[in-house]
């Protein structure tokens, strides 16, 4: 048994799993799918007291549209948001990010939630979320509150929500009219993590790019209407703030020559997509 | 609300190629462990131990995990089927199986189990896949002996055998 010792909850109610967090607070995780928090605790970057498991609540995997949003809820898996018949019609950035998560065998338990807790840099589902202007539905015994992605992710592996709250939905808006999206990435090998993933929302008078894989936190910039080399320059100095590092998969230069011309690519892809 | 304390065993039961069975576990036992050391079930392999190499890739409740990234407690009460469960009867393959052996689709094997419960998952969900499709699908797999082209072969003869079947049944 690799993971340190912990008591395990669960939970047969929302209730219930707020009443463990209200009680234990940092010394709990929730625990879902499990495809990231398990090998975290198998290398024991995480050794929590107390894990609350939520997957039995069906209230929780639902997928609804509200309005103008997606709401998927915490117990909905990847690899069911990703078979949504509506998906495609509904958010076309998203079906085209997903198939990018992990492999179908991780997907299958894998929640889409979980993936935003969880706040992997270069992780897919944050990044859609990001590029989307979603938000994230937190809730506690006391309040409920809504974080939109670009204020939810606050360093590598770190986010918004406090140690007595869980997300209970994220929110997706659904596609716009006239708007076009792509998403790309490059990753060593299909299912591993990117080495830079890109996200673009093209508009008629701009367009909206979100780069994962490079900064600590999935970052998202707004481009005016532009083209050629103004679109270069202003990349080259998008992929300069985003400060990337060397590590063992690529090189900064390699990062930044990636988010160039990926990032370009993708930006010209979303735009002739919009209708 | 039931805590199981981390230090104790806890009684685990659930569904194993048809099977009832039942064994004991501390919160933090893996899926893979529990499988290969309470029941005895070693078919199952462990690799990475982290999701990345495919090889303790299990059914649970009709689909393809990681046997690796679910506790044994919460596999408690799901269906669970492992490459044991492939062959229809002691000394006889299944069809996947035996197109693994004529097509070269394993060396050392030690990845084949994984990748065995993955296609075999598929085939019965897409009985005519295209190649590119089974690569995609082979992607949750690691293997370091075949250079997967004989899986591939294996898998798209399955494939077609498995259709001549169903079309004379």
């Amino acid at each position: 048994m690799k993971p340190a010792r912990f008591d395990y909850i669960r939970t047969g109610s929302l209730a219930e799993a707020h009443a463990a967090l209200a009680k234990d607070g940092d010394d709990a995780r929730i625990i879902a799918g499990g495809q990231s928090l398990v090998p975290m605790l198998s290398m024991r970057m995480a050794r929590p007291a107390v894990l609350v498991d939520i997957m039995h609540l069906s209230e929780l995997a639902k997928i609804v549209v509200k309005g103008n949003a997606i709401r998927v809820g915490a117990g909905v898996r990847q690899a069911a948001l990703l078979a949504w018949p509506e998906l495609a019609e509904r958010q076309p950035l998203l079906a085209a990010a997903l198939p990018w998560v992990g492999h179908a065998q991780t997907r299958s338990r894998g929640t889409v939630c979980g993936s935003v807790a969880h706040a992997d840099p270069s992780a897919e589902i944050p990044l859609a979320l990001l590029a989307l202007k979603g938000g994230v539905e937190l809730s506690s015994q006391r309040e409920r509150r809504r974080v939109p992605a670009e204020e939810f992710f606050t360093g590598l592996l770190s986010t918004a929500r406090s140690d007595n709250e869980l997300i209970e939905a994220i929110d997706i808006p659904c596609r716009t009219a006239g708007h076009g999206y792509a998403f790309r990435e490059f990753a060593r090998r299909h299912g591993d993590f990117a080495i830079v993933a890109c996200a673009a929302v093209a508009r008629a008078d701009g367009v909206r790019l979100a780069i994962g894989g490079v900064a600590d936190v999935p970052t998202a910039r707004d481009f005016p209407d532009i083209g050629g080399n103004a679109l270069d320059d202003a990349l080259d100095e998008f992929a300069g703030e985003l400060e990337p590092r060397d590590d063992l998969h690529a090189t900064a230069d390699y990062r930044r020559a990636l988010v160039r011309r990926l990032g370009r690519a993708t930006i010209e892809e979303a735009r002739r997509c919009r209708v | 609300m039931p805590r199981l304390s981390a230090d104790a065993r806890h009684r685990v039961r659930f569904e194993l190629n048809g099977r009832a069975v039942e064994g004991d576990a501390e919160p933090r036992m893996l899926l893979t462990d529990f499988l290969r050391h309470d029941l005895g079930m070693t078919g199952t392999h462990v690799g990475c131990e982290h999701g990345v190499c495919g090889a303790c890739t299990v059914e649970i409740d009709g689909v393809p995990a990681r046997a690796c990234l679910t506790l044994a407690v919460q596999a408690d009460g799901a269906k669970i089927r492992t490459v044991e469960g492939l062959a229809p009867a002691p000394g006889r393959l299944s069809v996947l199986q035996e197109a693994f052996r004529r097509n070269h689709a394993l060396q050392c094997g030690f990845c084949t189990a994984g990748i065995l419960m993955s296609l075999d998952y598929y085939l019965r969900h897409h009985p005519d896949p295209a190649e590119a499709e089974l690569r995609d699908f082979l992607g949750g797999h690691l293997c370091r002996c075949t250079g997967y082209a004989p899986i591939l072969a294996a898998a798209l003869e399955a494939a077609g055998k498995l259709r001549e079947t169903s079309a004379h049944a």
